[in-house]
């Protein structure tokens, strides 16, 4: 009996371990292998910052030379580099990107009313236009912090707040945000404007503590030409712009961020 | 077989013994690839695939081997080497002669190669000691239910997503609890009788 059971396992194993190989060359699908080292290679996040529908797909669009080596911005010159030595292709200088949130508004920014919903954005956009007195500002309930796959924003204060060292720049927030005040910006940029009010400084004054009033001073402060106000909100010129910080020391509403008083100047490391 | 019986069949697979909410089989897919409608569906489909071929390899096994040489305490062993075997020459197959069907199914297939599900309906089925047609045909009943909760459950989470809850549940206690619920509804279909 216990022969039987061994003789008519043993065999079926065998049988099928035949068939599978003799299948496995019948069936035989030539696969580009490089396909799965770029895999390897890339973040594996499938953030979509490349434009494709996931890593698997922007892996395969890149051997098939339907992609650059730096597109991926979440990977960034590391992962480029090693992109381009897979492909053998000369390595392209990827610039950093990083996302900024304008506005600083936050609890230092009136309610018009008080919110009970559903605790995301888009929701409360639904009931007119969400429940700040800024039509610009942020909503604070974090429909970007849940879309981040690198975990790099939270919500302080009622305000969204990027992680700038763990922000890779896919940009899936950029999207994510009702009122569209999440911008990309360059990561060696050392001084940024964190408002979207294009409101004028007196009715600004009424609703937000913290709001660009279109005051003019960091016009002119800057002896480089490089800010200027736009329909009354302050605009930096990256290309003229030096880093220096006087515009962010001289703004009477402190919302220029100077990201060389966090971290030393990011200008160094370029 | 009349038609009275299949839709006898059908009921009984899908709603009153359905697999994973009644029998609590193939809790793993359930779980792990429900977050999403698109996946969900995708998996459901492989299962389905699956059981239904699965079933027609063990039923000849059962039969042609197992039966005659006596050695049905061997039954779980050989089913899952045949079940195995066979998933894994499909993908093959598919691979060369309908890449759509494998992109779509491909990263799904292998992931049942030894789901409780597929090997739960081979071994229920040589339990009832059923003929060919009526095997084939109550696991892709079998799939077709096992799908059904999956969907269901699928767009539950979804909504969950904007569900108010203590974050202490967040993540996999919500969705067990959930399941909890949709099984005990599933429950209330026992007893379910069309042609008395």
């Amino acid at each position: 009996m216990v022969q039987y059971a061994v003789l008519a396992l043993g065999g079926m194993g065998i049988v099928l371990g035949f068939l599978l190989a003799a299948a496995a060359k019948l069936f035989y699908v030539k696969v580009d292998h490089r396909i799965g080292e770029i895999e390897e290679a890339l973040p594996g996040a499938n953030c979509g910052g490349c434009g494709y529908a996931g890593c698997s797909a922007f892996a395969a669009a890149l051997a098939g030379g339907d992609a650059e080596p730096n597109g991926c911005p979440a990977g960034g010159s590391a992962v480029a580099e090693r992109l381009s030595s897979i492909l053998g292709v000369e390595t392209v200088k990827n610039t950093r990107l990083t996302a900024l949130v304008r506005c600083s508004g936050g609890a230092r920014a009136r309610n018009r009313f008080q919110y009970e919903g559903i605790g995301d954005c888009h929701a409360a956009m639904r009931i007119a236009g969400g429940y700040k007195e800024c039509p610009y500002g942020c909503i604070g309930l974090g429909s970007c912090v849940k879309s981040c796959p690198f975990s790099a924003i939270s919500v302080v204060d009622g305000v969204a707040v990027v992680d700038h060292e763990r922000c890779t720049g896919c940009q899936t927030c950029v999207s994510s945000c009702p009122k569209n005040i999440i911008v990309p910006v360059p990561y060696y940029a050392d001084v940024n404007v964190a408002c979207s009010s294009r409101d004028r400084g007196a009715s600004l004054r009424r609703i937000c503590d913290i709001g660009c009033l279109g005051c003019r001073i960091c016009e002119k402060t800057c002896i480089h030409n490089a800010i200027h106000i736009e329909d009354n909100l302050a605009a930096i010129d990256f290309e003229k712009c030096t880093g220096c910080g006087d515009c962010a020391e001289k703004c009477p509403r402190k919302l220029i961020v100077d990201a060389k008083l966090d971290r030393g100047s990011r200008l160094m490391e370029v | 077989m009349t038609w009275q019986s299949l839709i006898t069949m059908s009921l009984g697979a899908i709603l009153i013994e359905n697999f994973v909410l009644v029998r609590f089989l193939g809790i793993c897919p359930f779980l792990g690839v429900s977050k999403k409608l698109d996946t969900a569906m995708g998996m459901g489909m492989a299962v389905i695939f699956v059981m239904t071929a699965a079933s027609a390899a063990t039923w000849a096994v059962q039969e042609y081997l197992l039966k005659p040489l006596d050695i049905g305490y061997m039954q779980t062993v050989a089913f899952i080497l045949v079940i195995a075997a066979l998933v894994q020459l499909v993908e093959m197959f598919l691979q060369k002669a309908v890449p759509a069907l494998y992109k779509a199914l491909g990263i799904y297939l292998p992931l049942i190669t030894t789901n409780c599900a597929v090997l739960g309906v081979a071994i229920i089925n040589s339990d009832n000691g059923t003929g060919f047609l009526e095997s084939v045909l109550f696991a892709f009943l079998s799939g077709v239910g096992f799908t059904f909760a999956l969907l269901l459950f699928a767009t539950i989470r979804q909504r969950l997503e904007f569900a108010e809850y203590p974050d202490a549940f967040e993540g996999f206690p919500i969705a067990l609890v959930t399941a909890g619920l949709l099984a005990m509804c599933f429950m209330g279909f026992s007893g379910l009788e069309i042609f008395p």
